[in-house]
């Protein structure tokens, strides 16, 4: 999986999931979704970090709901009709572990451009630079790509 | 995933022929004269031999080769089978484990000293005459260079072991030019000829320079279904005897086989033979083909499709519940019934008698009492007594302390014990048997028995507890679970480092089990371990903490009450009076930052955890739940109140309380905690 997507990078291409969460657009290397669900009821785990606050029941299996928004800084906002759960499968400490991640809305699977990779500016952002692996200019939008293990451990 | 690697399955079989050998040789020990074992501990070897000269296990062929050799002499009845013979053939059998485990790091020397060791021996005590037999290789006949004749005579049962005779022959076949002629005389009436037995042998006329040894490898697997007369044609001048006019044509009598007359490719036919032929060679009554081996990841697999499909059931009985249809009901039902089955049936699937692992502290036992010099006898019970696989695989490191600090400070030596009204071999015993829903092991001695003045003295030394507390006896006994524990006076090799008993607790914990001791003052000690029949499945009681809802084991909870008006609010103090006796508790809400009205009528379980006592206040008790447990991610391994999850009949997921770390961490440190992120 790792190697495919090497290698789509190398042609400065990537498959990539394209999500909203809060007033981001966020990118998801397409080879990591499993499945992208309707909301369904989460159980609350008391003691859990703020960005895993919830499980979920998907397919059997209980994984954690990750809500990224607040290690990017933004308001909790309620679900809407738009909001949508990715299941996606991450390598944490080289073990791959399933995880579901709240969208407010999915928009598409395309390719993007690593030619249009953007520096990551040092000011402007209250972002930590170690959760962004890149900024990516997709049309008129600036589109992040979240180094996913890092944000949710 | 499912490619079968030879190798591994080589590996796999070999570790079970030796753990065969070993349970022999150690009730060989027992019953020296028993030819029956000397048998089955042969033919493992045996066995072992020929697949490892199979896979290109050629260090594994050659030793056990060398040592089948010198038991070989035992098996004639040549040398008996002593103490000594035995200790030294379960040091070979070590090192033939280790040559399969890990070959690269094992030296040859080791293997050298056990055959040294085995063939002096056996050399002292075997009688004069025979030693000329007692290597296999030197035959009589070293190698006939023009060529054998010999008879081959199948067992009749044979052909139910599934092995071909004629594959055989094909094998001898390809070592030179053969003529081969059945013998018929054997072959019955067709009215009273058994379809399954062989009722053909055979000559063979084999002319070339083949060795005794190359023959003997055509029918190493089938051992001792085969009486091989073999002469030399060196020897045999040739006389009147040679052979009779090869019958050309096989009269085709019934099912009697077409013998030579086809040929298919040898060696493709040999390796598929071969398998069969082990299975045939490792015990020929075996109806082997019972059992199946597969992989523990599938039945984990299994196990998880069952669970959902339980859940998924429950959903649908809610549903048909609410419709009128009466069919829908009625399949609901029958899903319902048939689910149920087909979970227990599965979990059944997971289960194994604990005998398999009682059977590996034997050798434990053997060489400890060696060690030692303080004769033991182990006796076992309850073998047949089922439990989860994992849970087996879990227990074997606690039992394993348990047994040795059962003979190094359990057992007297045996002067001691002499001296008194004991006998001087002291007694181990270990049992397992069902108690309700729980698994109880026990490790059992008949030695001096704890001594708890002596505990207490160390404990106190230690700084455990303070001098002159007032403490009971279990109390006591409590303080060697404590870490770095130890009263040993000296240190040995195997225990009183104080390392143990405090792990052994935490395992049999983390099993969600508990462990107890009892003590007889000069009568022995017994320790007892009680556990959940498996780890996959919990039965709990479901409670309401606000909108959440969570499970306790079952097992911990002790009653439950309500909680007394008095006590709605806290009052500085947070404990109840149960029965005469003070019962802290905790309250959930606070502890899981619980939203919502609280219930009026508080309800407190009151749980234990090892020795502790303590009561967890909750909305609603809703019921008992038997459920599927599932393991929280790695993301959650910083949330230590919960071991797991349950998934409910609408398909959520409720969190299962560790109830252990929720009484052993701070509770109340912990309700701090959260009263300050709430």
């Amino acid at each position: 999986m790792a190697e495919t997507a090497e290698a789509v990078r190398q042609e400065g291409a990537l498959q990539v999931v394209m999500l909203r969460i809060g007033a981001e657009t966020f990118a998801l290397d397409a080879n990591m979704v499993r499945e992208i669900i309707d909301p369904i009821p989460a159980t609350r785990v008391a003691g859990a970090r703020a960005h895993l606050a919830n499980v979920v029941n998907v397919r059997g299996n209980i994984v954690p709901l990750a809500d990224i928004r607040e290690r990017f800084g933004m308001p909790p906002t309620a679900a809407t009709r738009d909001t949508r759960f990715v299941v996606i499968e991450v390598p944490i400490e080289d073990d791959p572990v399933v995880v579901a991640l709240v969208a407010d809305k999915v928009f598409e699977v395309t390719e993007i451009n690593f030619d249009e990779r953007q520096a990551i500016p040092k000011i402007g952002t209250s972002w930590r630079p170690e959760y962004i692996k890149n900024i990516v200019k997709f049309g008129d939008e600036f589109v992040i790509i979240p180094d996913i293990e890092r944000v949710l451990n | 995933m499912s490619s079968l690697d030879p190798i591994e399955i080589f590996r796999t079989e070999a570790a079970e022929l030796l753990d065969t050998l070993e349970s022999t040789l150690l009730d060989l020990g027992e019953k020296p004269g028993s030819a029956v074992l000397i048998d089955t501990a042969f033919r493992a070897l045996h066995t072992i031999k020929g697949s490892g000269a199979m896979f290109g296990f050629d260090r594994v062929a050659a030793f056990t080769h060398d040592f089948e050799t010198a038991f070989d002499l035992v098996r004639q009845g040549n040398v008996p089978a002593s103490v000594e013979l035995v200790n030294v053939s379960l040091s070979a059998k070590d090192y033939i484990r280790m040559l399969i485990e890990d070959p690269d790091s094992t030296s040859d020397i080791i293997g050298e000293a056990v055959l040294e060791e085995l063939k002096h021996l056996v050399a002292g005590s075997a009688p004069a005459p025979v030693p000329a037999a007692a290597t296999v290789v030197p035959q009589p006949v070293a190698d006939a260079a023009s060529g054998w004749r010999m008879g081959v005579v199948f067992d009749p049962g044979i052909l139910r072991n599934g092995t071909n005779p004629l594959a055989l022959l094909d094998d001898l076949r390809d070592l030179g030019s053969c003529e081969i002629t059945p013998r018929l005389d054997g072959v019955p009436d067709l009215a009273a000829l058994d379809p399954e037995a062989l009722a053909i042998a055979w000559d063979v006329t084999l002319t070339g320079d083949v060795s005794r040894e190359a023959i003997d490898d055509v029918f190493i697997f089938v051992g001792d279904e085969v009486t091989l007369t073999l002469t030399s044609l060196d020897e045999e001048v040739p006389v009147a005897t040679a052979p009779e006019k090869p019958v050309d044509t096989v009269p085709a009598s019934g099912p009697v086989p077409p013998a030579p007359a086809h040929r298919p490719a040898p060696a493709a036919e040999a390796m598929a033979q071969a398998p069969e032929a082990r299975a045939a060679a490792r015990r020929p009554d075996d109806r082997s083909s019972a059992t199946v081996r597969v992989e523990a990841s599938r039945l984990d697999e299994l196990m998880d499709r069952v669970g959902e499909l339980v859940i998924a059931q429950a959903r649908l009985s809610q549903l048909a519940g609410l419709q009128a249809d009466p069919g829908i009901k009625s399949i609901s039902e029958e899903i319902e019934r048939l689910s149920a089955r087909l979970r227990d049936t599965t979990m059944g699937i997971r289960m194994v008698p604990i005998g398999s692992l009682f059977s590996r502290f034997r050798r434990l036992v053997h060489d400890l009492s060696r060690d030692l010099s303080k004769p033991v006898d182990f006796v076992t019970e309850g073998e047949d007594t089922e439990l989860d696989k994992t849970m087996i695989e879990r227990l074997a490191d606690p039992l394993v302390h348990l047994i040795r600090n059962a003979i190094d400070h359990g057992i007297e030596d045996p002067v001691r014990r002499g001296a008194g009204p004991k006998d001087p071999t002291g007694r181990i015993s270990l049992t397992a048997e069902h108690v309700g829903a729980q698994v109880l092991v026990s490790v059992r001695d008949d030695g001096a028995g704890l001594d708890a003045a002596r505990i207490r003295a160390k404990a106190e030394e230690k700084g455990l507890v303070a001098p002159g507390t007032p403490l009971t006896d279990q109390q006591i006994y409590q303080f060697l679970f404590a870490p770095g524990f130890s009263t040993a006076q000296e240190i040995s090799a195997l225990s009183g480092r104080g390392v143990g008993m405090d792990v052994v607790k935490k395992t049999i914990e983390g099993l969600r089990g508990t462990i107890d001791i009892s003590t007889v003052p000069g009568a022995g000690t017994t320790v007892s371990l009680r556990l959940p029949l498996t780890l996959a499945i919990i039965e709990g009681l479901l409670i309401r903490v606000g909108e959440g809802r969570y499970v306790l084991p079952l097992s911990a909870v002790e009653e439950c009450v309500e909680l007394p008006e008095a006590d709605r609010n806290t009052r500085g103090r947070d404990f109840l009076n149960i029965r005469g006796e003070l019962v802290p508790f905790l309250r959930l809400r606070s502890l899981f930052g619980a939203e919502g009205e609280p219930d009026p009528h508080q309800k407190v379980i009151v749980i234990t955890a090892g020795d502790a006592r303590i009561g967890l206040v909750a909305d609603q008790i809703i019921g008992n739940h038997q459920t599927v447990i599932k393991s929280l991610s790695k993301l959650h391994a910083d949330v230590t109140t919960f071991s797991g999850a349950a998934i409910l009949g609408d398909g959520t997921a409720a969190l299962i309380i560790d109830v252990g770390q929720l009484v052993a961490g701070d509770g109340a440190e912990r309700i701090q905690d959260f009263q300050e992120v709430a």
